[in-house]
């Protein structure tokens, strides 16, 4: 028995969050005195791949089957399931992406595992129960769940756990084919778009992230929030009706109905804080709230804060950061 | 065509989460349930396709108990024509994922739409799941979605943007914006919902995988600390310093 972890791999690199994934099952692994093995999904270079080592992943299998490149629901879950099958894992560690809890949520069932997502903490594992903490109710609240069975599926939320790195430790890869065929790629892309990302930071896989609402006042003045974000290496993002009247693309809106963030740091400028904002938000590390209203409600959720103009601070900001480096 | 689009009941937006005493469960009292905010995209757009194809039933479908049965009728006031409820307290996404497909499966439905997730447990799973039991495609979570006689196109979200995915019906997706403008009921709308069928049915199957040991709230923050205006840059220090973020 083994654990198995899926690694998202993206232009011939593992996604950082990928490397929490892993960093987690070779930890479990670690407990249950067993190993880590992973298998990649993705575009992945062997010399990446092997570098898994410093995540404490011994093995990794890698199908190089070049239809793997897009994300396809059908194909990943068959190999994910064959690489399971393989190494007789009891448990499969994913990243809480698009692409793992699609994936995750059938395998599942093929594999008659009890499954859990946006879990942000190891298991424990007293008294024969295993127990995963996980976020619920949009970021409100947490749940410690009891997975049954000998099969489980965790689905690891990002940014909640430490990555590791031990410098020179290297994973062995090996060439493994799950034998797909083209009925496995029914649902695979006829094209694929990426975003425009300001600085080539994309938003779910950010570390920092500035983030504007209607204090902004429009579109024209997102200059402000791009200028700090690029000096601060972060990815933009926005409110619900900022991106409800087309000042940013509908992917920035993040909150209880956009996407769920959890940077390090998470700046929001002219943003009132409204629960349904706070939900996609308030597992961020570190809040900054830049507002001109003292009474704001995103100031009792906020680490640090500036009463001010969201005009005259940010540049103020980007000045700063551009001296620091 | 036959949609089957699949609503669960969650508290309103704005609630207050607390739990019972003992944290073993979502404390309800007070609290206004409404329609999963992502499944009002699932039947807006079940209703528009519909309608567009000239033809077809709109059947809404939840678990849950009676309690859940003012927002069936308010998804019946928005457009949908019937609806189902299977009778039980759902206990987690296997559970209810065994419902929908064995309700799918004897009905013959051609497309299956569900919201991205529950913005309760925030599981994203039961659409994979039903996908997984019905042995058909999955697309989760879908910006967009078009027919054309038996095929769809989709967008799927993936991170940092999307796939068109074209998949033949049958089909489930999870649905969310910017699919459509989700509708809200019309005076006639809730008159005409209180005649529609609502069939209630037992469960089909009892199993779940999962239980909650204990709820428990996110740790308060510690209280703002407020950086004057004036000296806004020493901010950028302080989260170098202080917080080591940057
Ligand atoms: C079902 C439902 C789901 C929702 N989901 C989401 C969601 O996912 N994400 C989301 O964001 N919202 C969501 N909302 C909307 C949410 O309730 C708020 O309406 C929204 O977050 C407010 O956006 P805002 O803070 O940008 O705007 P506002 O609330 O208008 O706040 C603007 C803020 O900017 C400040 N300001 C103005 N000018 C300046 C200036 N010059 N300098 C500094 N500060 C200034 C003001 O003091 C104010 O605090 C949802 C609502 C519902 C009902
Ligand atoms: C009082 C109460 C207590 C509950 N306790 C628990 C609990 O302890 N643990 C637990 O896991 N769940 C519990 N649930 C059930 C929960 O509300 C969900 O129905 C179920 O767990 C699926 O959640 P999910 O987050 O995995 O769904 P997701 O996979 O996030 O949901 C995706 C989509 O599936 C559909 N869907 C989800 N649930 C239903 C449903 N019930 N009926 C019809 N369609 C649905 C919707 O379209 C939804 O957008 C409870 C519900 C109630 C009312």
């Amino acid at each position: 028995m083994s654990v198995l972890v899926v690694v998202e791999c993206d232009g011939g690199e593992v996604k950082k969050s990928s490397l929490e994934v892993a960093s987690y099952g070779s930890q479990v692994a670690q407990m249950l005195g067993t190993t880590a093995t992973a298998v990649a999904v993705g575009e992945a270079t062997e010399a990446n791949l092997a570098k898994l080592g410093e995540q404490g992943i011994t093995k990794v299998l890698h199908d190089a089957e070049p239809r793997l490149k897009d994300f396809v629901n059908g194909a990943y879950t068959k190999l994910i399931a064959a690489a399971a099958q393989k190494e007789d894992a009891k448990i499969i560690v994913l990243a809480n992406s698009n692409i793992g809890a699609s994936v995750g949520s059938r395998l599942s069932i093929r594999l008659q595992a009890s499954i859990a997502t946006n879990v942000v903490e190891l298991p424990k594992t007293d008294g024969g129960s295993f127990t995963v903490k996980r976020g619920a109710f949009s970021g409100k609240a947490f749940a410690d769940v009891t997975l049954a069975g000998d099969r489980k599926i965790i689905a690891v939320k990002k940014n909640s756990i430490e990555a590791l790195h031990e410098a020179g430790k290297t994973a062995q890869v090996e060439s493994f084919s799950a034998q797909l065929s083209d009925a496995d790629f029914a649902d695979a892309p006829k094209q694929v778009v990426m975003q425009d990302q300001a600085g080539g930071i994309l938003l779910p896989e950010a570390d920092l992230v500035v983030s504007g609402g209607r204090g902004m006042k429009g579109p024209e003045n997102w200059n402000l929030i791009e200028d700090l974000a690029k000096a601060l290496g972060a990815a933009t993002a926005c409110s619900k009706p900022v991106s409800d009247v087309d000042w940013r693309p509908h992917h920035e809106h993040v909150g209880q109905t956009g996407i769920t963030v959890s940077p390090n740091l998470y700046i929001a400028c002219g943003i009132s804080g409204a629960i349904q904002h706070l939900a996609g938000v308030n597992s961020s590390k570190v809040i900054v709230v830049i507002n001109k209203d003292p009474e704001a409600p995103f100031f009792k959720a906020a680490d640090y804060g500036i009463v001010g103009d969201v005009f005259d601070v940010l540049p103020k900001l980007t000045q700063a950061v551009k001296e620091l480096n | 065509m036959k949609f089957l689009v699949c609503i669960s009941n969650v508290p309103d937006t704005t609630t207050k989460i607390t739990f019972t005493p003992d944290n073993k469960e979502f404390n309800k009292a007070g609290v206004q349930f409404v329609i999963n905010p992502w499944d009002e995209y699932a039947l807006t757009r079940a209703i528009e396709l519909k309608e567009a194809q000239g033809g077809g039933t709109v059947t809404v479908l939840n678990v849950g108990e009676a309690d859940t049965e003012p927002n069936i009728r308010k998804a019946l006031a928005i457009g949908a024509d019937d609806a189902i409820r299977v009778n039980a307290h759902p206990k987690d996404a296997f559970f209810v994922a065994q419902q929908i497909a064995n309700i799918a499966k004897d009905g013959g439905y051609d497309v299956i739409l569900m919201g991205k997730e529950s913005i309760d447990y925030n599981g994203f799973q039961v659409h994979g799941m039903v996908g997984e039991l019905l042995g058909i495609p999955t697309v989760a979570p879908a910006m967009k979605l078009d027919m054309s006689g038996n095929t769809a196109t989709l967008e799927r979200e993936i991170e940092g943007g999307k796939e068109i995915v074209e998949v033949n019906a049958p089909f489930v997706a999870s649905c969310q914006q910017p699919m459509c403008e989700p509708r809200i009921p019309n005076m006639r709308g809730i008159m005409t919902a209180r005649t529609k069928p609502l069939k209630v049915v037992e469960a089909t199957a009892d199993a779940a995988r999962t239980e909650v040991a204990a709820f428990a709230l996110p740790p308060q923050k510690q209280g703002v600390k407020l950086i004057p205006a004036e000296s806004a840059g020493d901010l950028i220090k302080l989260l170098r310093n202080e917080a080591k973020v940057i």
